[in-house]
């Protein structure tokens, strides 16, 4: 019936109503106790106003740090443009700091160049935040990095943010993206840009479809429902895969080409290159997009995709080299590499830039940026084929170093 | 022990300085602390000016009936973010549908049936699940939750296909990622916060209110429907919305389950956007009015929650006001 025990402690949750101020409420009286007791004693005075300026000043910190983390979201590039403090115009010993953010497909890039450059440059400091290419111009713009990671050439639209100061281009990678898919007992699946067009608009919804059957004579191929594996977020990689789509399948592709498609509603769409691969590792029947190395990464099957010249690629380092080799740069050093001539090349390559501002404000920043990133245009090539990127051909790459004299401060 | 009690003691002459010292304390104190509180609400204005001025062009280029339609469509500049607010509406209703009865139900039994001996460790676990962070709820929703609820999805709709409302409501699922994940996901989310609120709110019912219920020879039963609800009700309406504003602001773990795909649906099952999802997808490659659209969205989300927290600060305030009448 009733029960008095829980009757009791109810009524003292009622005069206390969080447990955790029990604990609290007799430490505060201990404090008032001490400090008036010891009154007649001037230092316990003294100690008692300190304590109270302290809790206040303990609140005050913690609101100012919670409002710090709140109101910003980008941890990385805090130092911003001012680097390092002592100009070294000689370029042997440089010291500061450079922050940098940008394009997600970089990172891996970055990441291994900048441990590798600690042993060129130990007095500097590189910080690679990713984020996304539009973060990064936006950053760069904002003049919170000192270089941006990009993707693609900055928007028309966006250019008036930038305030008519000259930025330049360096090319520092090019990959190729893997067309991934999930069907057992069938290799070397064979696609064209229409083909792949129709699948990712939705048209042809089954892998037996006549479109698929007529590039694979001697694969058998089951009635299975095809599921598309998407970007969730928005990506260099979907800009590029659909500007391929846009270029080479012509009026097949109606979907346009950026870094975020409307794609049809029975698209499963994951976060990252790695969701993806997930999604298409996990789902029979699925196809999904990603770039090379994550797709070998995971041990997907990827397709082999019909060039411009007619013949069937399988995605690699080399074939992305090829399709680079093919490419004759704007003056700027803009260009894309996706659908270009070649026998070897593979036509969905897509490419990289560190964006810099020609005019930098110091000479130490200058002399910083020259020396990273001519250490990526250099000696920073080698890394790339290990982690399933490709280097730069070689008159896009010399292009590129003769233009490091451009920054300027 | 108190001041008032230990003054007498002192000596007349330092009682003096004492007392300047301690207002000089008082008065920093004061500062300090109104700064503190000023500095919340100064930060609170700040973000909603930049944000508003950051998505100005958004509301200029679109208008309200770009900004309040279905098209979201970055590569042909349509903004319209109706899909999202219809996404981040139904799977808060999804969560509160299914949070709320557990929510309530768990208060009432750490108040009301078991001794408190019982009740601490059951109130550490319900508020460990507060402790989880986001993206821990958002990684097992989507590799463990979401492919194990697709068998059960795809069994409901054949279970239910033909039958006129149903039909609609549970069509076959596109993966396991739905708006139907993400309410479950979000109740999961939000049942600490219900639970300890409505748990302090129903403590506060008055023990002599109580007795006279079981003194009329109420059940356990009808002393909570009698005496218990009336008095709470307000507060534990109050600790729902509350719960509601937190699924509607939750990011991480929506963008991870709800399956990204802007559309307006009566099928649960199907994928979905929420606002807060879109924003965290796709701010990181946005730029011009694409930015402007993804930044307005949060001026959006901002003033519903700030909406739905208002509303449910004066009704927990008013039912309280009631609470200490009574």
């Amino acid at each position: 019936m009733f029960n008095s025990g829980l009757d009791v402690d109810t009524l003292s949750r009622k005069t206390v109503p969080d447990a955790r101020f029990r604990g609290f409420v007799p430490s505060l009286i201990a404090v008032r106790e001490k400090r008036y007791t010891h009154k007649e004693n001037p230092d316990m005075q003294l100690r008692g106003r300190k304590h109270v300026a302290a809790v206040g000043g303990a609140v005050l910190v913690t609101l100012l740090a919670a409002a710090c983390s709140s109101s910003t979201t980008n941890p990385p590039a805090s130092g911003a443009t001012g680097g390092g403090s002592s100009p070294t115009s000689g370029s042997e010993n440089l010291s500061g700091t450079l922050n940098a953010s940008g394009s997600t497909f970089q990172t891996n890039f970055q990441q291994s160049a900048i441990s590798q450059f600690k042993s060129v440059q130990s007095g500097m400091t590189v910080n690679y935040g990713g984020g996304g290419s539009g973060k990064g111009r936006t950053d760069l713009a904002g003049g919170t990095v000192n270089f941006a990671g990009s993707d693609s050439p900055i928007p028309s639209k966006d250019e008036p943010l930038f305030k008519g100061k000259k930025v330049l281009y360096f090319p520092v990678q090019i990959g190729p993206i893997a067309v991934a898919y999930n069907l057992s007992g069938v290799s070397n699946l064979k696609l064209d840009p229409k083909v792949l067009a129709d699948i990712f608009s939705g048209k042809v919804t089954t892998w037996n479809d006549q479109e698929i059957k007529a590039l694979n004579s001697g694969a058998n191929l089951p009635g299975t429902k095809i599921t598309l594996a998407v970007r969730s977020d928005s990506s260099g990689t979907t800009q590029n895969f659909s500007l391929f789509l846009q270029t080479a399948a012509g009026s097949a592709w109606t979907l346009g080409s950026s870094s975020t498609i409307k794609w049809p509603s029975t698209a499963h769409a994951a976060s990252g290159g790695s969701g993806v691969a997930q999604v298409v590792k996990t789902t029979s029947g699925a196809i999904g997009y990603v770039d090379d190395s994550t797709a070998k990464a995971s041990g997907l099957s990827t397709a082999m995709i019909k060039n411009k010249d007619g013949a069937f690629v399988a995605p690699s380092s080399a074939g992305a080299t090829a399709a680079a080799s093919a490419v004759t740069p704007k003056p700027d050093l803009t260009f894309t590499t996706v659908w270009q001539g070649g026998a070897t090349a593979y036509p969905i390559t897509y490419q990289s830039w560190d964006l810099v501002f020609a005019q930098q404000p110091n000479a130490n920043d200058a002399a910083m940026l020259k020396a990273y990133i001519g250490y990526l245009l250099g000696q920073g090539q080698s890394l790339l084929e290990p982690i399933g990127l490709a280097p730069l051909p070689s008159n896009i790459d010399s292009m590129a170093k003769a233009q490091l004299d451009q920054i300027t401060s | 022990m108190t001041v008032t009690q230990a003054d007498p003691a002192a000596p007349a002459g330092s009682a003096d300085s004492l007392t300047q010292h301690r207002a000089l304390g008082d008065r920093t104190f004061q500062i300090l602390a109104l700064a503190a509180g000023l500095l919340v609400l100064v930060i609170l204005v700040l973000i909603a000016v930049s944000t508003t001025q950051q998505s100005t062009s958004w509301f200029t280029t679109q208008g309200w009936s770009g900004i309040f339609s279905t098209d979201w469509d970055p590569t042909n500049n349509k903004f319209g973010a109706l899909a999202f607010i219809y996404g981040t509406a139904i799977t808060s209703v999804i969560a509160i549908i299914i949070a709320v009865p557990v929510s309530i139900g768990v208060a009432l039994l750490l108040t009301q049936v078991v001794p408190a001996r019982t009740a601490r460790p059951i109130v550490w676990i319900v508020d460990l699940l507060a402790v989880v962070p986001s993206v821990v709820w958002g990684l097992w929703g989507i590799l463990v939750l979401a492919p194990w609820l697709q068998g059960i999805y795809t069994s409901i709709a054949s279970g239910v296909n033909g039958i006129p409302v149903l039909d609609n409501l549970f069509g076959q699922p596109v993966s396991g990622s739905s708006f139907f994940t993400a309410g479950l996901i979000l109740a999961v989310m939000i049942t600490p916060i219900v639970t300890s609120l409505s748990r302090e709110v129903i403590a506060t019912v008055p023990t002599i209110d109580k007795e006279g219920a079981y003194a009329l020879g109420a059940t356990r039963w009808e002393m909570i429907r009698g005496a218990v609800w009336p008095h709470s009700q307000g507060g534990v309406v109050g600790a729902v919305l509350l719960g509601l504003g937190r699924a509607m602001g939750e990011t991480i773990a929506a963008a991870l389950v709800i399956g990204s795909s802007p559309q307006i649906t009566s099928h649960l099952f199907a994928t979905g956007y929420s606002m807060p999802a879109v924003i965290a997808n796709q701010f990181g490659e946005a730029s011009g009015e694409f930015r402007a659209a993804l930044i307005g969205i949060g001026v959006l989300l901002f003033v519903i929650t700030i909406i739905v927290n208002l509303g449910a600060r004066g009704i927990v305030e008013r039912s309280a006001r009631r609470a200490r009448g009574a």
